[in-house]
């Protein structure tokens, strides 16, 4: 089977078994997706996205079709495979942050690399933790705890966390849920920078202006495909950044 | 997962939620505070009687003189005149007999430098010491040749010569007993209080022949002290000696009775053994409640971090990971508290010592015991909740709010 697709789906089907009647959520999806690229799935709620995120996530595995993550067809493997896929092939962003309160920003971010199946020795963790946080320009804020950050600083302590086991695969769901609309770019601008160095994201959102920084738009409906195209008009999370920051200028000065 | 770095989880989970940890720990500080203080305590009285006992003499038997019978009236063992010294003579020839003394007792006044003082008189062969395990502090014990010769020699006890010769070696002195003159040929090394709590000191010892033809008139011995060559043969010994009595008594009814220090032994640490046993029991229960405590605490705790399990699963935890992980936190809890109940239950009973003057040993098995039992309790009371965390689908405990 290919080996060079980072993701490739083969008519994905998920149904959930929920009382009298059974739930279709996903139907027949197909897809593939190959290094580097940066690719919003998107879809309103009940289009199946949330689902098909859970796959592609390893957190669920499809009721029929195949999934290859890397090459390693994983919609077949047990719970504990899936565990170890999370860990060493999926870096998870998530809406709220999820990050462990009372715990600081490095502890956090060290905190994938204790399920590492490879020991990993203490100062190991702490250089690659310490680069993560770097890479997300929070190098600074090491030993802030959640709540003494801002909820883009912690959306960046997510993603450095998501970063710190090097993975295939970065997976974003709703990664600017919860965020103003100025941070929403910072972080879009933290992750086409992340995307030009190579690393594959795919990004799970319902707003079509955060779709149009990524490169490849998926939208779903009621668990199917129904476009799958190239983003024509692409933002730039710097550019847009400027012309924020001009408007609120004009706005102060009149 | 390394078991150092689920240590650290642990301990910061347990560090994040101080009082709640200490509450938690309470039962088993308590349970395990409770059975190292009982213990300590019955150990401590246990101990001070087995040495007291031990104080009598090793695998020592005594035959009591038999009971005296006139019409119905019955006297009580002792009462009736029925040992002689020939019946000692013959006891020594039993097999595993390795020595013996016929006692004869007797309170005097005796007279010395002066001062006079009564007390009680023994006479013993020259054996007793090594029967009593009673060493001489000064001089030497009288002789075999003393008891043939009827010799006035005596030894006595630490109280007497405090008495009779305060700032002095009584050794190589006279006392007078009954107008007679008895060379102090040694002291007896302090003893202290027997556990009828008479003063053993407090005592003269003269050959047996002396006090039964010289002090006093007698044919009959008040007992006959016998030392068996150890514990393991000491009821063959006792059982040869009532039956050699019996048949040099001619007498169907037993005219003796015969003791041995071991039921002595058990007769006195029996009660403190039970109360040991009592109290040990009433703490097992505590430490079963402590742990129903700690089971509680640890599914409050997993219901309450079941969103950071979420998160801990989709970074790649396993589920025998996130087992682990909360096995160790229980087990931490219970260890600690196990740890802070010995500390507590040898200070209590420190105290006690310290302050009612009880004898306490906290024995190190049971420390041990104490510490294993809380850290099992930690597992057994936190493997359900455990067990339980890691069975959470990923996917719920991530949306759980």
């Amino acid at each position: 089977m290919p080996t060079n697709h980072v993701i490739k789906l083969d008519a994905i089907h998920k149904t959930y078994h929920t009382g009298e009647v059974d739930v279709h959520a996903v139907r027949g999806v197909s897809l593939e997706i190959l290094p580097g690229e940066f690719v919003a799935i998107m879809g309103s709620s009940g289009s199946g996205k949330s689902t098909l995120m859970n796959m592609i996530g390893a957190l669920d595995r499809p009721t029929d079709g195949h999934y290859w993550l890397d090459g390693i067809d994983i919609s077949t493997l047990d719970r504990d495979a899936l565990a170890d896929i999370r860990n060493e092939k999926i870096g998870f962003v998530f809406q709220g942050f999820n990050l462990l309160s009372r715990t600081s920003a490095l502890e956090n971010v060290e905190m994938p690399m204790l399920y590492n199946r490879q020991r990993i020795p203490a100062h190991e963790q702490f250089e690659r933790a310490t680069h993560a946080l770097g890479l997300v320009g929070l190098g600074q804020r090491a030993d802030h705890h959640p709540n003494q950050l801002s909820g883009g600083q912690q959306q960046r302590v997510a993603i450095a966390r998501a970063l710190v086991n090097r993975p295939s695969l970065l997976l974003a769901d709703e990664p600017t849920g919860n965020l103003d609309s100025q941070t929403s770019i910072e972080i879009m601008g933290v992750f086409q920078k992340l995307n030009e160095q190579g690393i594959t994201i795919v990004m799970v959102t319902h707003e079509l202006d955060v779709a149009r920084y990524t490169k490849r738009m998926v939208i779903l409906r009621d668990g199917k495909v129904v476009t799958d195209e190239t983003v024509a008009d692409r933002l730039n999370a710097e550019q847009e950044l400027g012309k924020l920051k001009q408007a609120q200028q004009a706005v102060q000065l009149a | 997962m390394r078991i150092f770095a689920s240590l650290r989880i642990a301990g910061r989970a347990l560090r994040r939620n101080k009082m709640r940890s200490l509450l938690t720990m309470l039962g088993i500080i308590i349970g395990v505070g409770a059975v190292i203080g009982s213990v300590s305590l019955t150990t401590g009285a246990t101990k001070q009687v087995e040495d007291q006992v031990a104080s009598l003499g090793e695998s020592v038997i005594t035959v009591f003189s038999g009971n005296f019978t006139q019409g119905a009236m019955r006297g009580g063992w002792g009462s009736a005149p029925t040992l002689t010294v020939a019946d000692a003579v013959a006891v020594s020839g039993v097999k595993d007999v390795l020595a013996i003394s016929p006692e004869v007792r007797d309170r005097e006044q005796v007279l010395a430098n002066g001062l006079n003082w009564n007390t009680q008189v023994m006479g013993e062969s020259p054996d007793y010491p090594q029967i009593r395990n009673w060493e001489i502090a000064k001089g030497s014990m009288f002789s075999d040749q003393d008891v043939r010769s009827l010799a006035k020699s005596a030894v006595i006890g630490q109280t007497v010569a405090d008495q009779l010769f305060p700032n002095e070696n009584p050794v190589g002195q006279t006392i007078r007993i009954r107008n007679l003159p008895f060379l102090i040929v040694g002291v007896l090394a302090p003893k202290g209080f027997n556990l009828f709590g008479q003063d053993q000191d407090d005592t003269v010892v003269v050959p047996y022949t002396s006090h039964m033809h010289r002090i006093t008139t007698r044919t009959f011995v008040n007992d006959i002290l016998v030392q068996a060559a150890n514990d393991k043969v000491i009821n063959q010994v006792q059982a040869d000696i009532t039956d050699l009595l019996l048949a040099r008594h001619r007498s169907k009814e037993q005219d003796f009775t015969v003791r041995n220090q071991l039921e002595l032994m058990q007769t006195v640490t029996a009660t403190s053994r039970l109360m040991g046993v009592l109290l040990a029991g009433v703490a097992a229960v505590s430490l079963v409640v402590g742990g129903i405590g700690i089971m509680n605490i640890m599914l409050v705790s997993v219901t309450e971090r079941t969103r950071e399990i979420g998160i801990r699963m989709a970074v790649g935890a396993r589920a025998a990971d996130i087992l682990v992980q909360f096995l160790i936190e229980a087990v931490t809890l219970s260890a600690i508290g196990g740890s802070i109940g010995i500390l507590g239950g040898m200070a209590f009973s420190w105290l006690i010592s310290y302050l009612q003057h009880w004898p306490t040993l906290t024995p190190w098995f049971w420390v041990a015991t104490a510490f294993v039992s809380s850290a099992l309790i930690g597992v057994f009371s936190g493997f359900y909740p455990a067990w339980k965390a890691s069975k959470l689908d990923p996917i719920d405990a991530l949306r759980y709010e």
